[in-house]
């Protein structure tokens, strides 16, 4: 039988671990997002250079395990005697900042192909548009064709956003306590695999939920423009007419 | 052929676009709104404008016929750079918007600060609408007064809404472009290009992507544009608009300008056979 008080006794116990979990997910994807944008933007730049690094930046972290590169970023950056002597160093030697790192290429690489198709989508006769209203290259993506790019991406992001979210898992592997961190750690001291993981589980699962919900009001707020109109506005409009 | 009228720059076409009942009025004080010299546009081996000079004199309202292929969207998306010129020279209210060649073998715009500065003065009217999707209508409009020409937000809200009047949806500038017919979206676009304050509007068959029975509603504010005595260059279908607006018609024909001159003169008796075979073959 399910022992529900050892249950509540394996909730207080990671309920701690919630604030690292945020932290770890939402600084990577709040820097990962940048990475995105600039991939994106250099694999659209029709510079062969500027595309084929963010090609082959692409290509390396989509092709292997978050793990690996979560190992790689931990232990493999203080075999660098320049990176060891570097004023970087008591950032990287921690594993807090290491998960980070390795979460933020990771998402920023996945990010970029979303961005990509998201650029890609805004229609070419809005920007001519723009071009003819004299508007600067700058001001034509500020003001038209990221927030059209952010609308098309937004759904596909905010999934990028819960898979990085269940990506923190990983970083209880270098030492950090975030909920599965702290599960672990439990389960070592109780032998009880179960109820501990199901505990953990079901914080992951309440977390996405609220996330998925953000982001669904969100793309519900950012898409009335495509939305049909409300049948009250559509009746006053034609009692108008 | 090449335009017989447009020999000497600076004497625009006094002899043909400008007889009518129009002429003495428009004869006096002309100043040059646009000036095309010596336009060519290639693209890849396909030569679709080859040589093209027209001078438009502020006022004039300018209509561009040809079949499909003829090279008149592309001459008028060259006018605001929209298109790179392979050769030629463009000149908007006195000012020629200063070149060099791009790595494609096209011209680019040497200071794309000017180019945007001379492209405030030409509004641009498109087929397609190209209405910015995720702004409404009254902030479709408000944009480039207040974000490329820096004007007070107040004042750009009230002129926008005048506009709006004017053109007939200010009932509708809160909604969104997909919320509108096409008319509406189109009469949106017109009164976007005018916040702007241009010297000249280009129209690229702007009734083109209309149900037949929304044309008249675009047409009707285009007319009134025309009869305050804006500077217009339409590409356009509507012989219609062509005959009774316009007191100028070009027809190009293979990227040439086969005809020119006022809409009584060529549709009466065009000494083109070509334009008269293009004009025998419209529906009435």
């Amino acid at each position: 039988m399910i022992d529900f008080p050892f249950m509540y006794e394996a909730l207080m116990r990671l309920l701690p671990g919630i604030p690292m979990t945020l932290q770890l997910a939402f600084i990577a994807s709040a820097f990962g997002v940048f990475f995105a944008l600039a991939a994106a933007l250099m694999q659209l730049s029709g510079n062969v250079v500027l595309r084929s690094v963010a090609d082959f930046y692409v290509f390396c972290i989509r092709g292997t395990p978050l793990l690996i590169q979560i190992f790689l970023i931990y232990y493999g950056m203080g075999q660098f005697d320049f990176i060891r002597h570097s004023f970087m160093w008591p950032i990287l030697r921690e594993p807090y900042w290491c998960a980070i790192f390795a979460l933020m290429f990771n998402t920023g690489a996945y990010g970029s192909q979303i961005v990509r198709g998201g650029l890609l989508s805004v229609p070419r006769g809005q920007v001519e548009a723009a071009r003819s209203c004299g508007m600067s290259q700058v001001l034509i993506y500020r003001r038209i064709i990221l927030p059209l790019a952010i609308r098309q991406a937004l759904p596909a992001y905010g999934n990028e956003v819960i898979l990085l979210l269940k990506a923190t898992s990983l970083a209880s592997i270098i030492t950090l306590m975030e909920i599965t961190g702290l599960a672990a750690k439990m389960i070592s001291e109780t032998y009880r695999v179960v109820e501990v993981f199901l505990v953990a589980g079901s914080l992951y699962l309440l977390i996405n939920f609220i996330l998925s919900r953000g982001v669904a009001v969100l793309e519900k707020r950012l898409m009335r423009h495509t939305a049909a109109e409300r049948p009250s506005s559509r009746i006053a409009a034609r009692g108008a007419a | 052929m090449a335009s017989p009228s447009m020999t000497q720059p600076g004497v625009p076409d006094q002899d043909m676009a400008l007889a009518g009942p129009f002429a003495d009025a428009q004869m006096s004080d002309q100043k040059t709104a646009i000036s095309i010299r010596n336009l060519h546009k290639n693209f890849g081996d396909v030569e679709v404008l080859k040589g093209i000079d027209i001078d438009v004199a502020e006022g004039q309202v300018v209509s561009i016929l040809g079949s499909s292929g003829s090279g008149k969207s592309t001459l008028l998306r060259c006018v605001n750079f929209l298109e790179s010129p392979t050769m030629g020279e463009i000149t908007i209210a006195g000012e020629t918007i200063r070149t060099r060649s791009g790595n494609n073998g096209d011209l680019e715009a040497a200071d794309m600060g000017q180019l945007n500065r001379l492209r405030t003065n030409v509004g641009m009217v498109f087929q397609g609408f190209n209405l910015w999707s995720h702004k409404t209508v009254l902030e479709n409009v408000m944009e480039a007064p207040v974000f490329v020409q820096k004007r007070p937000v107040a004042e750009c809200h009230d002129e926008a809404c005048a506009y709006l009047e004017k053109v007939g949806i200010y009932e509708k500038r809160f909604s969104y472009p997909a919320h509108l017919s096409g008319g509406q979206q189109q009469r949106a676009a017109i009164a976007r290009s005018l916040a702007m304050h241009p010297k000249v509007m280009l129209f690229d068959e702007p009734t083109s992507a209309l149900d037949p029975e929304l044309v008249g509603e675009v047409l009707r504010v285009m007319r009134a544009l025309a009869d305050e005595g804006r500077t217009m260059l339409v590409v356009t279908h509507e012989m219609g608009f062509a005959r009774e607006v316009s007191n100028r018609v070009i027809f190009l024909e293979q990227g040439w300008i086969e005809e020119d001159g006022a809409p009584q003169t060529v549709f009466g008796a065009s000494r083109s056979a070509r334009f008269r075979q293009f004009i025998a073959a419209q529906p009435h």
